[in-house]
């Protein structure tokens, strides 16, 4: 299983109700259903994504997250997950409100535009970093919407969202000294765990 | 005509008509004394009786689904290109079963076949039947087949609403319910298309009442505008005007009131044979049932409250274009699916062809459909397509 998904695991109680926004091929929630009995739902666009979650015997909802998730009722879910797709939102504070609404906690994770490579290519190139892991030009990326652990928690802060746990991890999602050492600027994938 | 059947084609096919003794209570109160059900089954039934799938066909559908009746016929079953050997619903591994619903015009008891408190037709008189009544009979349709649960019932349209009457009120009998391009409800726009179809055939002055036969004539003009109509609403503008866009007859107007355009001459074509193939009362007697479908009026008008009672998984498939019965009203069902904390995957086809599409072989729309069924198939201990793919004999690829 893709590291960040390990972490979040630990992170969910058995049994609960899962909602996963952007949720791939579903890696995940076959993994917490089989493992920890958790009932999940998983929304996705991509065709060759929820087909891989059919094959999983995942459910999979063709969901356009920018069309919010007004069809869900508040707190109908224990946890909901959103797995690096926080940068690729029209509208990520709306959709960070929504998660709070339908889920009674949320797990979020998203790459660090604040990490030093990207600094440094910016600063030194003049230009928009571009890297193995984010591997896009300014104008077909569909991540419209970068930001770095300190934009992501003043937004929490202005929203009164609670953070209950902040995990920081380099590219592998492997934990490391330096990226506990200075976040900010040495952390490449943020997760974290919030409330109302 | 095929020259020669399809590898892939179930092949020639004879239908088979059960009786059933046992008066069958409707919705309405009515009672059918007695009736038959005409079948069609493809593929083997397995020794634990595990592997069947029900097909629930849509208003004009009928039991022959798939493959030919003889080396004469023009067209295949009218989802043979979802049913056979290899195919989505693979009959190498599955046993499938379509009927003719009660009601129908195609050989199972309906307005056409005789009353036998009467001894005649029962023409208008025979009763309306509803979607759960269906379901009743395919309940004891199921007993005479021996088959205790169905590995899936599926169906598109008024048939996915059988499928879904299915889960809620047998839900034991069935294991996977996939419900394509249909609705829990009519909306008033389809009930109004239903209407104008109903007041077309009914105004016909060849109809006398519904009593057509008694005076040897057929509602045919109603029949056909009727059919007219719902065609338009099965396609979608993209689609007719790909098909004959301002396309004429002939290279120049005609200046008087005769089908200048393809388009024109197309419905009435479609309408013409339509009104020559299909009963009347049949027609009028589908609509209804379509308008009355409403499972959660039992329950407080909650569909959530109302799908609680399934059991099985489902399947749910829309198509962007169908106007009918458009990706909204699928959506309704699985929001309601996952508040009832049911087990549910939902996709919405990319398709130009509107409420037809779920009859056309579009390739993505095969493949969550196929992709599904393996699923299905892997659930009750089947071989995976590939590993049956393998154990066929040689040459018969």
């Amino acid at each position: 299983m893709r590291a960040d998904l390990e972490i979040i695991e630990r992170w969910i109680q058995p049994q609960s109700r899962v909602l996963d926004l952007g949720c791939g091929n579903g890696e995940l929630l076959e993994y917490l259903g089989s493992a920890k009995q958790v009932h999940g739902y998983g929304l996705e666009i991509d065709a060759q994504d929820i087909a891989a979650c059919i094959d999983r015997g995942v459910n999979v909802i063709e969901q356009d997250l920018d069309r919010g998730l007004a069809n869900f009722q508040d707190n109908s879910f224990d946890m909901v997950v959103m797995t690096q797709a926080l940068q690729a939102v029209h509208r990520p504070d709306l959709v960070l409100d929504e998660m709070l609404r339908v889920g009674k906690e949320s797990i979020i994770t998203f790459p660090n535009f604040g990490h030093w490579r990207a600094r440094f290519y910016l600063a030194l190139k003049g230009k928009m970093p571009v890297s193995d892991f984010l591997p896009y030009t300014w104008y077909n990326t569909p991540n419209i919407h970068f930001c770095t652990f300190k934009d992501f928690e003043e937004l929490c802060r202005e929203k009164n969202i609670h953070i209950v746990k902040r995990t920081v991890v380099n590219r592998e999602h492997r934990d490391h000294w330096a990226s506990n050492l200075w976040p900010n600027m040495l952390g490449e994938i943020a997760i974290y765990h919030v409330t109302k | 005509m095929p020259e020669q059947i399809p590898e892939d084609s179930v092949g020639l096919v004879q239908p088979q008509t059960l009786h059933f003794d046992e008066p069958l209570e409707l919705r309405s109160g009515r009672v059918i004394p007695e009736y038959q059900l005409v079948i069609e089954t493809y593929g083997e039934l397995n020794a634990d009786r595990s592997n069947a799938v029900l097909i629930c066909h849509a208003l004009s559908g009928h039991h022959h689904a798939a493959g030919y009746h003889s080396m004469e016929d023009r067209k295949p079953g009218w989802w043979d290109s979802a049913i056979g050997p290899g195919k989505v619903i693979d009959t190498n591994r599955f046993f499938v079963v379509a009927l003719n619903n009660l009601g129908g015009c195609h050989g199972s008891t309906g307005p056409q076949s005789i009353n036998p408190e009467t001894g005649k037709e029962y023409g208008p008189d025979f009763p309306i039947v509803a979607v759960r009544d269906w379901v009743k009979s395919q309940v004891r349709l199921a007993d005479r087949l021996g088959i205790e649960q169905w590995a899936a019932v599926v169906g598109g349209s008024l048939g996915g609403m059988q499928a879904m009457r299915w889960s809620i009120d047998h839900p034991q009998r069935l294991r996977h319910c996939l419900v394509i391009a249909s609705a829990p409800k009519l909306t008033a726009q389809n009930i109004a298309f239903n209407e104008v179809a109903r007041q077309a055939i009914s105004k016909d002055p060849e109809f006398h009442g519904g009593r057509y036969k008694d005076h040897d004539t057929v509602p045919k003009r109603g029949l056909m505008l009727a059919r007219m109509l719902g065609h338009i609403t099965y396609l979608s503008d993209d689609s007719m005007r790909e098909k004959f866009g301002r396309e004429l007859r002939r290279d120049k107007f005609s200046f008087d009131y005769e089908a200048d355009f393809q388009v024109e001459s197309y419905l009435r074509y479609q309408g013409e044979s339509f009104s020559g193939s299909f009963d009347a009362n049949t027609y009028l007697l589908m609509t209804k049932a379509l308008d009355y479908f409403d499972p959660s009026i039992d329950h407080d008008y909650d569909l959530a409250k109302t799908l609680s009672a399934a059991e099985c998984k489902f399947m749910v498939i829309s198509f962007t274009t169908d106007w009918r019965f458009s990706p909204e009203r699928s959506r309704e069902i699985v929001d309601a699916l996952i508040a009832a904390g049911k087990s549910v995957s939902y996709a919405e086809i990319e398709a130009a062809h509107g409420h037809d599409a779920f009859l056309i072989p579009i390739p993505r729309y095969l493949d969550v459909f196929g992709r599904y069924m393996e699923t299905v198939a892997a659930d009750i201990g089947l071989p995976s397509k590939t590993q049956s793919d393998n154990s066929r004999p040689e040459g018969s690829n």
